[in-house]
């Protein structure tokens, strides 16, 4: 055990500053461990929003040194002995108490994306769908999400510019790609992708892809694709040439 | 700071070094955009034969294809390798006749609208944003790509001229393997086979190429539940581009380090080893 010195985020939604803690670090001991530890000896109320400690539940998302992580996937030996370690709580939503941010907005996005509708004429005659696994493996891929909502954190878009009001961020955007994507599914969600969703803000930086720990290829593999499926219906001319003249409107 | 706040450029909390990344991506094309403008301006020495005549000699990929050659510039290939013959009268006295000026554009614009590209180059010219969880400049009206940029959505259309582009370069590397209608290697030829090769890793593996060959399909089975050959197609494209950044960065290296070695050569700075003997 060693002792080590951390800054922890403490306030509300009205304002607050980042406070110095010490404690001792052992070995194998992650972020959230030192959380814990500060907050039962030194700050019992401090708030901090954790479940699994496993990394599959998605709630203890904050920055560390300035990085967005999961606490309980953090481990201390990442960093210099000697090194002040900072935590702070998301900042692309609004801090409620301490380490805990309120990420309510994400679940108002969720409710915006039309469900799934699967083709009810590929019931076989027990009235069971079937999907090969190929066809599957693709969209289970988006199917690891954990809601940590790390990448909505980290999206510049929602970050810097705020613009929550017309871009429900790669969050949704990976599950929009995983219903568009879906064998069985027959909802058209293009014309929502562009003009209720904003596919168009995105502009590939990357950063959603880089900070989810369950390693998604959320650009690679769910926007660039989503973003290809509107060109298709919107910005590639030959494609518009060829509907208007075969009389189809997608 | 609360999330609603304007934060000033670079504002972070980060304390790796961010910023390496931006710099040394930003840095290295600059110095690829300079070298090839450089080159492409100066309209001579990008062809080497040892002086025979005859099918081969290894020609710079910055000036494939020779749309018109000018035959008095020095370095230039002979006049019979030009698409369209010699150089055009109408072109203006002021801008170096030099095919590559008429070329360069193509590969460029699928570079520029690629996705890998805008990534590091939103990150590391528009500081948009510098890194992640790195603040942007500050702006009243962020658009994305939906006003001035929306022209990225034609990266498909750049990918066709590039597709165009191996066959050609893929043709000028083969041409390379003969000198006089004699088969040989040399230095030149392995570097200007090898040109193609990265390129078409490069291209092969690009996200709308990725899309047009099987991702804008739900159903990689169906009608039948068999595996579909643009399903397999799809996955070797995918596997190309799970290493985009790789391949981008090796081609546009190559491609440039080709250039010099054929200008080195046709100056006769640099000997080419060669089975040839010349």
């Amino acid at each position: 055990m060693e002792l080590r010195n951390f800054r922890i985020y403490r306030g509300d939604s009205d304002g607050g500053e980042m406070m110095d803690y010490q404690t001792e670090v052992g070995k194998g001991m992650v972020v959230l461990d030192v959380i814990h530890r500060i907050q039962a000896e030194k700050a019992n109320d401090m708030a901090v929003r954790w479940n699994c400690k496993a990394g599959k539940c998605g709630s203890c998302s904050v920055e560390i040194n300035g990085k967005p992580k999961l606490a309980c996937m953090t481990r201390m030996n990442e960093y210099d002995d000697d090194e002040t370690i900072s935590i702070r709580p998301i900042r692309s939503f609004p801090i409620m108490r301490d380490l805990v941010a309120d990420v309510s907005w994400n679940y108002e996005q969720n409710k915006r994306i039309a469900p799934f509708k699967p083709d009810i004429t590929k019931k076989d005659s027990n009235g069971d769908y079937h999907m090969m696994q190929k066809d599957v493996d693709r969209i289970q891929e988006f199917r690891k999400c954990i809601e940590c909502y790390l990448c909505q954190n980290v999206c510049h878009v929602l970050r810097d510019h705020d613009k929550k009001d017309i871009f429900v961020g790669p969050r949704f955007m990976i599950r929009v790609a995983g219903l568009d994507m879906h064998p069985l599914d027959t909802e058209d969600r293009i014309p929502d992708v562009k003009d209720e969703y904003g596919s168009g803000m995105c502009n590939i930086t990357r950063c959603c892809t880089d900070v989810c720990p369950e390693h998604i290829q959320i650009t690679d593999n769910g926007i660039i694709p989503i973003k290809e499926r509107v060109v298709d219906r919107y910005y590639d001319p030959i494609k518009w040439l060829t509907r208007k003249l075969m009389g189809k409107s997608k | 700071m609360e999330s609603s706040e304007k934060l000033p450029l670079a504002y972070t909390s980060r304390t790796d070094r961010w910023w390496v990344e931006p710099i040394w991506t930003g840095a290295g094309f600059l110095a690829f955009v300079f070298y090839t403008t450089w080159s492409m301006l100066q309209a001579e020495f990008y062809w080497f034969s040892a002086g025979v005549e005859g099918f081969g000699g290894y020609l710079s990929p910055f000036y494939s294809p020779l749309i018109f050659i000018n035959p008095t510039a020095n370095g230039a290939a002979p006049l019979d390798h030009a698409w369209f013959g010699s150089w055009p009268g109408w072109w203006p006295k002021l801008i170096p006749a030099s095919p590559a000026i008429l070329i360069l554009i193509g590969p460029l614009s699928f570079r520029m609208t690629c996705y890998y590209y805008r990534k590091f180059y939103y990150r590391a010219y528009f500081l948009s944003p510098p890194a992640c969880a790195v603040a942007g400049i500050p702006r009243k009206k962020y658009k994305g790509e939906t006003t001035l940029l929306v022209f990225q959505n034609l990266h498909r259309y750049t990918l066709y001229i590039a597709l165009g582009f191996i066959v050609i370069l893929t043709y000028d590397g083969i041409m390379s393997f003969f000198r006089g209608g004699k088969f040989g290697v040399g230095v030149g030829s392995i570097i200007l086979i090898i040109n193609p090769i990265l390129l078409a890793g490069y291209t092969f593996g690009c996200h709308a190429f990725r899309h047009l060959v099987g991702g804008n399909k739900d159903c990689f089975t169906c009608p039948n539940g068999k595996t579909t050959k643009r399903y397999r197609l799809w996955k070797g494209v995918s596997w190309l581009n799970g290493r985009h950044m790789l391949w981008a960065w090796l081609s546009m290296v190559w491609v440039a380090l080709a250039d010099v070695y054929v200008r080195m050569v046709a100056m006769g700075r640099w000997t080419d080893f060669n089975t040839w003997g010349m």
